[in-house]
């Protein structure tokens, strides 16, 4: 079986953020950068795949040369081999027509990636690419298990669970439990290097979108603690002070 | 800056004397990305298996979860990173192995049990082992399947190591010794498979090792010992009755023992110093997060001088240590390159390169444990009340630290060594001590330099001050050595004084070539918080070394000779006037800023 799995390069979740460039850009200075954690699922779940039933894993990011450490970590968790189309990651769609063409040249039985990123957590490009290619396209997966050409699967919807069972080929967002992360052992972190990245060109594809400027949520404020008992004191404080209600 | 293309290799203890440039170090700024992925496999796996477990993990309640723990450090590869890959390891490098060893030294009684099993337990066979020793157990210690411990004290050979009493009896078939006696302080004991046991074999002077297996029976142990911190790792009386061991299972040769235990004690020491960094910068992290989040006086305390003076001078010390961890690792990996290339044995170049940078790793074991005893102390202080609360996490930390300065040659066992290893290297001609002695003696008659040639170039100052530190330390260290000739060594005071000042410089010396090559990479701007680490660093080293120096001068010199070395010494401990206050502030909001130690 034949797996691809889309993966993001995102800032650890410790990071600090901070823009430049009139608030234009994002400061990647001292941010430390990882595969994005509902990606890192996806990934965990296709080595796991892999092993139990053969076959082989790629890795796929759309990114500039320095997602390359992020890429060969995904090496070293397991995969076989990876591709990185040059581009930057402008939008969803953007990114999604790069996907959709790399599987369009490819042979892939099954494209996992994360339900969403963390850095802009769009959560659409798994919808978009299955748009694009007339595939079907789920997420969250929280389960999944393959038969033969079935794959059996476990979504969490609005108020309960959903079970799917879906013909391959077909694209996935993941996120837990679907699969424990793995953390890379030292034979795999040695092998990395070894093993292929192709970097490919992007196809012409459409771009839609363009930052006007970033801003940074407001800091946090202090907290009033109130006791249980007083319920009268909230609902005043709701009305009066945040001025909520 | 100019770059060098020959790197001038500086043997062990050459620091005193000769010059370092910038770009012969090794910067911990230049790991590269598979040793990075490494380190964070090694935090990954204490985030995920050891963290959530600590308290679990110190009651000692479950035997089995630090072995199972070891167990999955194993299938990781962690356990095999030092072994060499015909043996089912992956052949590391030194350096490598310290990053290892600093990332998994924030681990607490975990970071022990697997040094214990990595270091002390594996390395003896490793180094030491004939082929077939090393192809039976070498694989098995590497995946972790079989366990190993060390037995070298005993409870009346503690620091004395080769005064050990445990006799190793050869059986009347010659094919056998059947070894008897009790070992103390055995980490890893309750459950290790593998004992490197030290015995004396029938009258001989000398200790000789062995590879005991559990299984060759008569070894019974007490139960877990009670301590005052690292409490999850096992640490047990082992006793030997009648313990039959194979002939073949003698490590190396007769006697050989003790250079055993020694050799795989510089490792061990050196090692210990990363240990010790990961520690510190896992306490650092903590007070800083702390310090923004508690709120008195209506403000955050990280506000305040008081803490922000705890907080730059933790991390400065840690930037020191780490500098000089690193560039010492790297050292020996250039000196272990340099003895294969010239045709010696694997093992052997391993041994020999560490041997030769001994000083170093006795100095750094002695400053990487006080620094993190300091780094823990401050950390309570950061907590206040919390710190002494064991609900928060620098109760463990604090308790967990004291025995760094204990274990491995307990600190004031390191700081005579170093001061005797320096010392002996000079009578054998292998450092060449007299000529900047005679040198400093000389200067010393000559007018004193007032400092009226101005120089401007980067560290230039930085450098005039370390320079007048090493001839404070020559000044004294050869006054000593010519009045007490032989004696020399039951002065331990002295010899502690001398140590003082030599580590400091050592510390002193590998900040300021750290920031001055990072300052090559990254430019001054990027470097302003190290820069103002160098400062601070430099005036507390010059402080050390100036009150070392003077108690060492008071115990040994008198009338005109102790007027003559008071004034060398004076003027050899000048150091500009910096605003440190400002410094130590604007080092602890980089790191309040950060978040964390990011150097």
């Amino acid at each position: 079986m034949n797996i691809l799995v889309c993966i993001t390069h995102v800032p650890d979740t410790t990071s600090r953020i901070s823009f430049t460039d009139n608030n234009t850009k994002f400061d990647t200075s001292g941010v430390q950068f990882i595969i994005g954690p509902y990606d890192d699922y996806a990934l965990a779940r296709a080595v796991e795949l892999k092993e139990a039933n053969g076959g082989e894993v790629t890795v796929l990011n759309v990114g500039p040369a320095d997602t390359e450490p992020t890429i060969r970590k995904a090496l070293a968790i397991g995969a076989d081999k990876a591709i990185r189309v040059n581009a930057e990651p402008v939008d969803s769609f953007y990114v999604a027509q790069q996907i959709a063409a790399v599987i369009k040249n490819g042979n892939y039985d099954l494209i996992l990636m994360g339900r969403e990123s963390i850095d802009f957590n769009g959560g659409m490009v798994h919808g978009m690419v299955g748009e694009l290619l007339n595939l079907p396209a789920f997420s969250p997966v929280m389960k999944l298990e393959i038969e033969g050409d079935t794959a059996k699967m476990s979504r969490e919807i609005e108020g309960g669970k959903e079970f799917i069972e879906a013909k391959l080929p077909f694209i996935a967002g993941c996120q837990e439990p679907i699969a424990e992360w793995k953390i890379p052992n030292m034979r795999g972190i040695m092998s990395a290097r070894k093993k292929p990245l192709e970097v490919i060109e992007p196809t012409d594809s459409v771009k839609n979108t363009e930052v006007s400027s970033y801003e940074l949520p407001p800091a946090k404020g202090d907290v009033k603690m109130i006791s249980k008992d007083n319920v009268e004191e909230l609902v005043k404080l709701l009305k009066e002070e945040a001025k909520v209600l | 800056m100019e770059a060098v293309a020959n790197k001038e290799a500086l043997k062990g203890g050459e620091f005193l004397v000769k010059e370092t440039n910038a770009q012969d170090i090794f910067i911990p700024e230049e790991w590269n990305e598979e040793q990075l992925m490494i380190a964070k496999t090694c935090r990954d796996f204490l985030e995920q298996e050891v963290y959530p477990r600590l308290d679990e993990i110190d009651s000692q309640k479950d035997p089995n979860l630090m072995p199972s723990l070891m167990d999955k450090a194993g299938e990781l590869g962690l356990l095999g990173t030092s072994v060499p890959e015909e043996f089912g390891g992956f052949g590391s490098n030194f350096n490598t192995s310290m990053l290892i060893a600093e990332v998994t030294g924030a681990g607490h009684s975990f970071a022990v049990a697997l040094s214990a099993h990595t270091g002390i337990g594996t390395l003896p066979i490793m180094y030491y082992g004939n082929e077939e020793q090393k192809a039976k157990y070498l694989p098995k210690l590497a995946t972790g399947e079989w366990k190993a411990s060390y037995c070298l004290t005993e409870p009346d050979s503690g620091s004395d190591a080769n005064s050990g009493k445990t006799k190793a009896m050869p059986t009347e078939d010659g094919k056998h010794y059947i070894i008897n006696g009790q070992k103390m302080w055995i980490t890893n004991g309750g459950f290790a498979d593998i004992f490197i046991v030290f015995a004396k074999i029938e009258d001989d002077k000398n200790l000789t090792a062995f590879i005991v297996e559990k299984d060759f029976g008569g070894i019974t142990m007490n139960e877990e010992e009670k301590k005052m911190g690292i409490k999850g790792s096992s640490t047990r009386q082992v006793f030997f009755n009648d313990c039959k061991v194979p002939a073949e299972n003698m490590l190396s040769d007769r006697q050989n023992g003790f250079k055993i235990a020694v050799n795989i004690l510089n490792i061990g020491r050196i090692k210990l110093g990363a240990a010790a960094i990961g520690a510190s910068k896992g306490v650092i992290d903590h007070a800083v997060n702390y310090a923004k989040e508690r709120k008195q006086f209506g403000t955050s305390i990280a506000n305040f001088g008081a803490i922000k003076h705890k907080l730059a001078e933790m991390a400065t010390r840690v930037y020191a240590c780490d500098s000089a961890t690193y560039r010492a690792g790297q050292n020996i990996d250039d000196a272990y390159d340099a003895m294969v290339a010239g045709g010696m044995s694997d093992a052997e170049a391993k041994l020999k390169s560490v041997e030769q940078f001994a000083i170093e790793c006795a100095i750094l074991k002695v400053h990487g444990s006080e620094v993190l005893d300091y780094v823990v102390d401050q950390g309570v202080q950061v907590y206040g009340g919390m710190g002494f609360s064991a609900d928060a996490p620098m109760d463990r930390a604090y308790r967990d630290a004291r025995i760094n300065r204990i274990f491995e040659g307990t600190n004031e066992i390191n700081r005579m060594l170093t001061i005797d290893m320096i010392l002996r290297r000079a009578m054998k001609g292998e450092l060449d001590l007299m000529k900047p002695a005679m040198a400093v003696q000389k200067e010393l008659m000559d007018i004193p330099d007032f400092g009226a040639e101005e120089d401007n170039t980067l560290f230039a100052k930085e450098k005039k001050a370390l320079r007048n530190l090493k001839k404070a330390g020559l000044m004294i260290a050869g006054a000593a050595a010519q009045k007490f000739m032989q004696k020399l060594k039951d002065e331990q005071e002295v010899l502690m004084n001398l140590a003082d000042m030599l580590i400091e410089v050592y510390a002193l010396e590998s900040a300021i070539l750290r920031t001055e090559k990072l300052i090559g990479i990254r430019g001054e701007e990027a470097c302003a918080t190290q820069i103002d680490m160098v400062s601070i660093y430099l005036h507390r080293a010059v402080n050390i070394a100036r009150q070392a120096g003077e108690e060492a001068i008071f115990a040994f010199a008198s009338g005109d000779e102790q007027r003559m070395m008071l004034l060398g010494l004076k003027r050899f401990t000048k150091v500009e006037p910096t605003n440190l206050k400002e410094a130590r502030r604007r080092v602890a909001d980089h790191l309040i800023k950060e978040n964390k130690y990011v150097f």
